[in-house]
């Protein structure tokens, strides 16, 4: 059998996700959406270090504190959706390109 | 330091805050209709101040007189610093929520909401500074955060105010983000969350690691700097200090940068002080930046509230001068010259919430054109902070101004000192020219004149300008409480 | 046991009363704000004389810090008290003439519309003096020095409707500022010869002080400093050259005159150099310097109070020489001598202003003394006082200038500084001047024919209790205070710390040995040995047949070439017309057209602005007001700070 996956394959991955996450944020155009579940990917992907780290290490902090993020992330989304809400009762529209009023 | 057992009591001002926030919300359902609004205004102020009393006091342990202590099983620090840093807080809030109550019952949202959410964002506020570890500074950051995006979006028929909230919002959710990664990276490295554990495991594993230090810093730093709003991360400061409804404003711009000091402070200077050499210039960047920006920026605004916002991304620049000082001196000016900012703060944006008239928002710099005449207090106050954010003698600011400009050449850096006077000259022409239209231009021809204020009003106003003014004159008290704080981390 | 903060109430009391009558006077009424400032400055007088009595009495010398402004690079700033002798007796001074005056004010000034702010700045003034003569440190000194000024400037100008108040204000200020330039550069040479700007500090390093680092080599620092300080001294007190504000200050309300331009901030200078003696006993020629200008001063000052018609300004140039008279005493190392005749001074010449002022009301603000005469009669008691302050001021023994002047005059005899001979001189024949325009003023006003018409000479009465019973309160002291005090305050080391005499300069103990020692009998008694007591009396003599009877007898000199240079002050405002204001003014045009507006407002100033101002712009651009934009520049610093740490390893 292959060699288990190493330390750096997690955090490789969580690189990449976080990558992900954050392009999704500022390469997408279109849709709010769309960036809420990036943040939920950055999010992911600092758990994921937090769990590899915590298991090469044999230390149990960083899973608990991956408890914490998770619990927040929830009441994040909880915030975001709602103002999502808020924002739309007022213009119908959740495209980014509609929420640029503010500026200067 | 003391013991690290349980110790509840030193927790004090933050289970008090909590149970205001209950309290407020249970006040909300129950009290009658016609009463509740008053009650829950004067309740929600007197509990800061109570707040406030009891973080100074140090009310069943801790306080600022008292020894620093390590409780709550290794999470919480109390020492004199984060005495004065919350009694500084909590005055902020209670400041800010004095000069709410006009504006919020002009727009129909003097409701238990606001109190409530006001109340929780300080508690996220109090934990951070209180913070002896990463997990409760990530917490307390959330629910400070989470609050205010809350605050922003409570006026829901506001389209500027949910545009705002949605920036704050996101970009905010993108700072914790980099903060995390940040801060899952240095975990990595030194195996440790308490922040002076992280720190005693850099200075005794020596240099191994250092890329990855190096690493978490930079993500950890960017995050830390959005908070703070520090150039180039400060981009969402402009748009929701504008969209915000101007107490929310006010309270935005005053106790967070609080808080959000006494972090930049925990991860740099205590957690990560070793690499002071990696983090020195690029705080030297983001104050020069932040200083060129605000001070520059600053002076194209047409919007009055849009033009503080610019004047804080400057302010900020100067926090962060202080700290890149590092040492007792210097973090003695930061922690001055935030409490002095979050003053002119108050007395600023809390002259605009009062002025910007009952629910409708008069905010554009013309409104102010000929303010003396009909409203003096407020013009004098206003004049008065004015000159205290330009940092003229002999207001608070100047004060504040000089010990951070002595604390960047004793650490060895005049040019810095230099280019932060130059941009701070940049600066004095907008805060003049407000100043100007007060007392010498005339009302534009068919504007309907700012509402006169109500007495209680005025004398707040006074109040604030007066105390401006007072520690401009003899800052000597508030100096030492600072130096000692600085000592006393 | 007096504490500390009753030291702190004596400047504090009326500067909370000039607040109260300032912000509140318009709105609580003019009789409020005058019991604001009175009983302020009321409390300040008795603090002083309670610390007085403690201070003199019992030899107890306070010296502490009260309130520490700020540190910056191991020089404290801070605002503390000094109160030994001589400050107990400025202080004495300063709130009794201060007390005089304000309840003088209450009849003088009672239909003026600037009533309530008039208060204000007197109660002001009483604050800033008292900051002055308290000082433990060089900063509070210049504070009190600035503030005086500032508050005189405004008094000056009270009247700032009238064209003549408000050029006589600007000419006060910009006279000032050349004094306190040198003020200031000399506390600077201070802080950079001492490293320290407390006295006593400074004061114990003095002698040690040689070269200094920042001045060209050969240069002695103690004689620099001295230099420089002095040209404070001179601005303030109005020593020649600089000496042409003063005449005109007269502008100023009576009250005013009498307060600040008579008694006490015209003498800070003088104060200053006395409390500066252990600084200008190092230095020969800052000495030299001092007395020629003070005898110069005394003498020819003196002559202008002679052709001078405006009642006023025949006190005022009468303050000008007197002051004269001081700072040589100051030049003879007699510090003690001066502070005598300050102290003197104060009285006799409040005195003579106020009952100046007095005429002036009688006479419906007339102040032509070629419209008075005759007034004895209808004004007893103004008269009275006013020959009370006249002997005085002409030195004629036992009243209370005889005592000061005489020993000034024979202390600069007995000085070996370089100089004193000529000096000795010109205060000698100073004395036979001072009692001629003395007796003119009082044989134009009070005796002879009344001139005025007859409206007005209906309507001459004497005038009220609030303005007399200040009047006769200070004639006692114009009487007596010299004789009484002669003999502790010059004899007997008073002054023993607070001012320091060098080795065989001790010109006030030979002046005394001479005089036969300091009895107010014997030193009486001395006077008829003395030339100076028979010039006195010629002058005396002189003023009353030349100016008895009109038309003048003085009139066969008229338009004669003395004559008419005394009436053009000697041109020295003409000059500074001519030079200082006129050059000033082509230099400028010059400056202006060719360097300010074409390479300082062109290209710095509006090419700074032009710069600011476009970068502000494309600033705004980049806030686009788009999410992903601002993401985009959060990102893009995080990438390029790890691009640059990546790239440095």
């Amino acid at each position: 059998m292959s060699a288990a996956p190493g330390l750096s394959h997690f955090l490789i991955l969580a690189a990449a996700l976080f990558v992900i996450g954050v392009a999704g944020i500022f390469v997408n155009r279109r849709n709010i959406l769309v960036i809420l579940m990036s943040v939920e990917l950055m999010l992911l992907a600092v758990n994921m270090n937090f769990v590899a780290f915590s298991r090469f290490l044999n230390d149990i902090h960083g899973q608990v504190f991956v408890f914490f993020i998770l619990t927040v992330a929830a009441a994040e989304s909880a915030i975001g959706l709602a103002i999502l809400v808020v924002a739309f009762r007022g213009r119908r529209s959740i495209n980014i390109e509609d929420w640029k009023n503010l500026r200067g | 330091m003391g013991g690290a057992g349980f110790q509840v009591g030193y927790a004090g001002a933050e289970m008090f805050v909590f149970l205001a926030a209950c309290a407020v919300l249970l006040g909300d359902l129950f009290l009658p209709a016609e009463r509740r609004g008053a009650v829950l205004h004067w309740g929600a102020i007197g509990a800061c101040v109570l707040t406030a009393g009891i973080a100074w006091t140090g009310f069943g342990g801790g306080g600022f007189d008292g020894e620093p202590a390590i409780a709550l099983n290794g999470f919480f620090v109390s020492s004199p610093f984060t005495a004065l840093m919350k009694t500084a807080v909590m005055l902020s809030v209670g400041g800010s929520l004095l000069f709410s109550r006009r504006y919020l019952e002009g727009a129909g949202m003097l409701c238990g909401e606001y109190y409530a959410l006001a109340l929780t964002s300080s508690l996220g506020m109090l934990v951070m500074v209180s913070a002896a570890h990463l997990l409760p500074l990530y917490i307390g950051l959330e629910l400070m955060s989470l609050s205010l995006y809350a605050l922003i979006a409570l006026d829901r028929d506001n389209l500027r105010a949910s545009e705002s909230a949605i920036k704050y919002f996101v970009l905010g959710a993108l700072a914790s983000g980099l903060f995390l990664y940040g801060a899952s990276i240095i975990y990595g490295a030194t195996g440790e969350l308490g922040i002076a554990e992280i720190a005693a495991r850099i200075i005794s594993g020596g240099g191994e690691a250092r890329a990855a230090l190096g690493l978490g810093l930079v993500f950890m730093l960017a995050g830390v700097a959005f908070k703070i709003g520090a150039a180039p991360f400060h981009m969402w400061l402009p748009d929701v200090y504008q969209g915000a409804p101007a107490p929310v404003t006010l309270f935005i711009a005053a106790a967070p940068k609080i808080a959000a000091m006494v972090m930049m402070l925990r991860v740099l200077v205590e957690a990560l002080g070793v690499l002071e050499s990696d983090w020195r210039p690029m705080l030297i960047i983001l104050a020069v930046a932040s200083l060129a920006v605000g001070n520059i920026t600053a002076i194209v605004q047409t919007n009055i509230k849009r033009m503080l916002a610019y004047s804080a991304i400057a302010h900020s620049g100067f926090i962060v001068l202080g700290v890149l000082a590092g040492d007792d001196a210097g973090v003695a000016a930061a922690v001055f010259y935030v409490i002095a900012y979050a003053l002119m703060t108050v007395g600023g944006f809390g002259a605009v919430a009062l002025l910007a008239g009952e629910g409708k928002e008069r905010a554009e710099l013309s409104d102010i054109k000929g303010l003396a005449a009909n409203n003096g207090v407020a013009a004098a106050v206003l004049m008065v902070l004015m000159f205290s954010m330009a940092g003229i003698p002999p207001v608070v600011g100047f004060a504040a101004k000089l010990s951070v400009l002595q604390a960047v050449l004793a650490a060895g850096l005049p040019w810095l000192a230099v280019v932060a006077v130059l941009l701070s000259v940049v600066g004095a022409f907008y805060y003049l020219r407000v100043v100007k239209l007060m007392y010498f231009d005339l009302p534009e021809k068919g504007a309907v004149a700012l509402p006169v204020l109500p007495r209680g009003a005025q004398a707040s106003l006074a109040a604030v300008g007066a105390l401006v003014l007072l520690l401009g004159i003899f800052p000597g008290k508030l100096l030492a409480a600072c130096e000692t704080a600085a000592r006393l981390l | 046991m007096v504490s500390h903060s009753l030291i702190v109430s004596a400047p504090m009391a009326p500067l909370a009363g000039a607040l109260a009558a300032g912000l509140l006077g318009a709105r609580l009424g003019r009789a409020f704000a005058h019991w604001c400032a009175i009983l302020s400055v009321g409390w300040a007088f008795v603090a002083s004389v309670l610390i007085a009595r403690e201070v003199v009495g019992e030899g107890v010398v306070f010296n502490f810090d009260w309130y520490v402004w700020a540190r910056a690079g191991g020089v404290s700033l801070s605002a503390g008290f000094l109160v030994d002798n001589l400050t107990a007796m400025m202080m004495l001074v300063v709130t009794f003439v201060s007390l005089m005056v304000h309840i003088y004010t209450v009849g003088y000034m009672a239909e003026d519309p600037g009533y309530c702010r008039f208060f204000s700045y007197i109660a002001l003034f009483t604050f800033a003096m008292l900051m002055l003569v308290m000082a433990n440190n060089f900063l509070q000194l210049f504070f009190g020095w600035e503030a005086v000024g500032l508050v005189s400037y405004l008094l000056i100008g009270f009247w700032f409707k009238k064209a003549s108040a408000t050029y006589a204000n600007l000419k006060a200020f910009l006279v000032n500022r050349v004094g306190d330039l040198g003020f200031l550069l000399g506390v600077g040479l201070v802080l950079a010869a001492f490293g320290s700007l407390d006295y006593a500090e400074v004061f114990a390093a003095a002698p040690g002080v040689g070269a200094l680092a920042s001045l060209p080599a050969g240069w002695d620092a103690a004689t620099v400093i001295c230099l420089l300080l002095f040209v404070g001294a001179m601005g303030k007190s109005a020593q020649f050259p600089l000496h042409v504000w003063l005449p005109d200050s007269m502008e100023g309300p009576t009250p005013i005159s009498a307060l600040i331009h008579a008694a006490t901030m015209v003498t800070a200078g003088i104060f200053m150099v006395a409390r500066m003696s252990p600084l200008f006993e190092l230095s020969e020629t800052a000495l030299s310097v001092v007395l020629m200008v003070g005898a110069l001063t005394a003498f020819f000052m003196g002559l202008l109070g002679l052709v001078q018609n405006d009642i006023k300004r025949v006190v005022a140039y009468s303050t000008l020489s007197q002051l004269g008279y001081m700072t040589a005493a100051l030049g003879a190392s007699a510090y003690s001598a001066a502070i005598f005749h300050l102290f003197t001074h104060a009285f006799f010449k409040a005195l003579l202003f106020l009952a100046a002022g007095s005429v002036i009301i009688a006479m419906h603000h007339e102040q032509n003394m070629a419209k008075m005469g005759g007034l004895r009669k209808k004004m007893p008691v103004t008269y009275w006082t006013a020959l009370a302050g006249s002997l005085a001021l002409a030195g004629l023994p036992p009243f209370a200038g005889f005592y000061s002047k005489d020993v000034i005059i024979e202390a600069v005899g007995a000085s070996l500084a370089p100089g004193a001979n000529v000096a000795y001189w010109a205060l000698t024949a100073g004395a036979f001047v001072t009692a001629l325009y003395t007796t003119r003023l009082l044989m134009l006003a009070f005796h002879g024919e009344g001139r005025m018409d007859d409206h007005t000479r209906e309507h001459i009465k004497e005038s009220p209790l609030t303005v007399t019973v200040p009047l006769v309160l200070l004639a006692i002291p114009s009487v007596l205070i010299g004789a009484v005090t002669v003999a502790p305050m010059l004899a007997g080391g008073f002054f023993d710390g607070a001012i320091v005499v060098g080795e065989g300069r001790d010109t006030v103990a030979m002046a005394l040995e001479k005089m036969g020692g300091a009895s107010w009998s014997g030193m009486a008694a001395h006077a008829i040995y003395s030339p100076v007591f028979y010039l006195a009396l010629a002058g005396v003599a002189a003023g009353v047949w030349l100016y008895s009877g009109y038309p003048l007898r003085t009139e066969m000199f008229a338009r004669g070439p003395i004559y008419r240079a005394l009436l053009a002050k000697y041109g020295f405002d003409d000059f500074n017309d001519w030079f200082f204001a006129g050059g000033a003014r082509r230099l400028a045009a010059v400056l202006w057209r060719r360097v300010d507006a074409a390479v300082i407002d062109n290209f710095f100033v509006n090419g700074a602005a032009r710069l600011v101002a476009m970068s502000s712009r494309a600033a705004r651009k980049v806030q686009t007001g788009a999410i992903y934009h601002y993401a985009f520049s959060m990102l893009c610093a995080v990438a390029l700070v790890l691009a640059w740490r990546l790239w440095l390893r």
